[in-house]
């Protein structure tokens, strides 16, 4: 079911938690509201819920306001950050609970939840009761639970915080294919960009209760609208450039102007795949150091460290890393491929001022 | 988990001497004091009150608590009791949920209230009845002129025990509910329940040991109380004597095999409250730990 917010706040005492925030959930989506913690998005979980009123603006659900709409005739599932499953309850009894209410008839209740636990693989574990479960198949449990009236949307609050890294990812495969089964309109709040990126058909990324952008989350890697959201979402290197005698300069770095004033600053912003590196010490332009080197699998992070003492961050297969014959404190040169001006004089510029630049990839001086 | 690491701990150093552990006299010394003390004032007054009670045979005893007085006694301690235990049940479940689930103004305020009772002397909250409704006090004329009576009667009576026995729910709900939060009620809410729902499926099942252990503390005081009862009875023999006045009566008037009879009677239901206040401590203890195995702490399985 379609989700829709129109311009809402939220202000609790002085502090206001999110701030005029407009936007749209498609039916049968799947969206990560995606931020730093304090940064609003379980507020705004929480009002399409019903659990929070805004203070202003409109939520509709299938272009319904439902403001006015209690948290129990809203029709939503809600998956808390700690689970709250019911401790004095057993398992099946945890995800009949929300039939009971409904008054289901007692046989329709059993088919119910004996289709749900099987599911949800938890055959066999009905009779048990939550803290004789795994922080996994509490989850589980919980997902059971809220999906067991047929709600018509599906909400949850960080839910792959509270469990350990192995299970995290099978738990969010596992979350993909269930609502690629079930394609109910889910949203999900999350701090972890990777598994917003990973999970999600769209990203709604907050910041300090401001919408910061939505997207795809290639779309919104690619052409981030601000330096936060490039921040949050992968790496970024930022430099702060001072204008002198024609070039824009940090130590030894230097980019083109791009019009700004002598004496004026700045700020360009660059992905790590956008550093090239070389053993051959003459092929680029700068030189560094290969300060350290973290092993992430298939990938490889690494941070160079310039003569001048600049730290980069770049990024380099396992086999390239190989294949360059790479190893931690050994000289290379580099260059910047590509990068984005983030802002000129301290004014943040607009995603089509700042678009990508491309530098030529021979080594000469601007 | 603490549990075992610090059995484990403790084997492995079970043939030397720890460096904290205190060589054997001072131990058997800490030990007879402790013993000593016991002894002298706590099993020695009991066991003197069954042997008083029976000086003169199991007849003369049982006999005694069936003398119409001390039945009367018997009636209005257990009025006094079935009245102020249920409404300060409820009352101890409304303001552990107000405190522990919602935040207002006056939050503070409300808890050291609810501890007043505690702490004033129930000889004061006696005399503040009698200030307020004896025949001198403010509401004293207003009463009489309507014909209510409500001190040196049964209300008073009732008045003084309910606020004796107020604190004792509340307080022994107010730390277990805070601990549970209010995350399960929330989700109740979420698939459709309403409050009254919530409260009688969720809440009440989750505190139900806590709650009667309040209310067996809660029994025990209401039954036994003397102060605040003895100022606002005015002793009327038949008609304002609680068990506890009863005692004292028979005493002064040196019937002391009745007076320990009744006593005996209390002492009796003193072990009984004793032995079940142990028992639910060890279920409440589960509870709590419970409420605080969140589902954070994933794998002990």
């Amino acid at each position: 079911m379609s989700i829709e917010l129109r311009n809402i706040s939220k202000r609790f005492g002085d502090v206001a938690a999110v701030q005029n925030v407009s936007f749209k959930v498609a039916e049968g989506e799947l969206v990560a509201l995606l931020g730093p913690s304090g940064g609003g998005k379980t507020t705004v979980l929480r009002m399409i819920a019903g659990l929070e009123q805004p203070t202003e603006g409109d939520i509709l659900i299938r272009g319904q306001r439902v403001n006015d709409v209690s948290v129990q005739k809203r029709n939503i599932g809600f998956v808390f950050q700690g689970y709250a499953l019911f401790k004095t309850m057993s398992v099946a009894d945890n995800i009949a609970f929300g039939l009971k209410i409904k008054k289901w008839p007692q046989a329709e209740i059993n088919d119910r939840v004996a289709e749900l636990l099987k599911l949800f693989g938890l055959d066999g574990l009905g009779k048990r009761f939550p803290h004789q479960l795994s922080g996994g198949q509490r989850q589980r449990v919980a997902i059971a639970r809220s999906l067991a009236p047929k709600p018509s949307v599906l909400l949850l609050d960080e839910p792959f915080g509270a469990v350990d890294a192995k299970i995290r990812q099978e738990l969010r495969d596992w979350l993909v294919h269930l609502h690629d089964e079930l394609s109910v309109t889910t949203v999900f709040v999350t701090h972890d960009q990777e598994e917003a990126m990973e999970v999600s058909n769209r990203i709604v990324i907050f910041s300090r209760g401001n919408l910061e952008q939505i997207g795809a989350p290639q779309e919104v890697y690619e052409r981030p609208s601000n330096e936060f959201v490039a921040r949050f979402i992968g790496v970024l290197n930022v430099l702060e450039l001072r204008v002198e005698h024609g070039v824009a300069r940090l130590h030894e770095l230097t980019f083109p102007t791009h019009g700004v004033a002598e004496g004026s600053n700045l700020r360009i912003g660059f992905r790590p795949y956008a550093v090239q590196i070389s053993p051959d010490l003459s092929e680029y332009r700068y030189r560094a150091t290969l300060k350290h080197v973290y092993f992430l699998g298939v990938q490889l992070r690494l941070e160079l460290e310039t003569p001048s003492g600049l730290t980069l961050r770049t990024r380099i297969t396992k086999d390239e890393f190989v294949r360059l014959g790479l190893a931690e404190d050994k000289e290379i040169s580099f260059q910047i491929r590509e990068y984005r001006v983030l802002s000129r004089d301290g004014f943040a510029l607009s995603p089509e001022v700042s678009a990508v630049h491309q530098l030529p990839s021979i080594a000469e001086n601007i | 988990m603490a549990g075992t690491t610090q059995k484990r701990w403790t084997s492995g150093q079970a043939k030397s001497r720890r460096g904290t552990e205190d060589p054997w006299y001072i131990r058997w010394i800490l030990i007879g004091v402790a013993a000593l003390f016991a002894g002298v004032f706590l099993i020695l007054p009991l066991a003197n009150v069954f042997g008083q009670a029976f000086a003169k045979g199991w007849q003369t005893a049982f006999g005694s608590l069936t003398d119409p007085d001390t039945i009367a006694a018997t009636k209005l301690t257990a009025l006094a009791t079935l009245i102020s235990v249920p409404l300060n049940t409820v009352f101890g479940v409304a303001a552990a949920w107000l405190i522990a689930k919602f935040e207002f103004r006056g939050k503070a305020v409300l808890t050291t209230l609810i501890d007043l009772p505690f702490s004033v002397s129930p000889v004061v909250t006696g005399l503040v009845y009698v200030l307020l409704f004896g025949l001198r006090g403010y509401f004293g004329p207003w009463l009489d002129r309507h014909d209510i009576q409500i001190i040196f009667a049964v209300p008073g009576i009732v008045l003084a025990t309910i606020f004796v026995t107020f604190p004792f729910v509340a307080r022994e709900l107010i730390p277990l509910m805070q601990a549970q939060g209010s995350d399960q009620e929330q989700a109740a809410l979420t698939l459709g329940a309403t409050g009254w729902q919530t409260f009688w499926h969720v809440t009440l099942p989750s505190i139900k040991w806590g709650l009667l252990y309040g209310v067996i503390l809660c029994t025990a005081r209401a039954v036994g109380e003397f102060g605040a009862v003895s100022v606002v009875s005015g002793h009327i023999t038949g008609i304002t004597d609680t068990l506890p006045l009863r005692i004292e009566k028979l005493d002064k008037e040196y019937n002391s095999v009745a007076a320990f009879s009744i006593a005996a009677l209390l002492a009796v239901l003193a072990l009984l409250t004793l032995g079940l206040k142990t028992w639910l401590e060890h279920r409440q203890q589960r509870e709590l730990d419970l409420a605080q195995t969140s589902s954070d702490s994933p794998d002990e399985h």
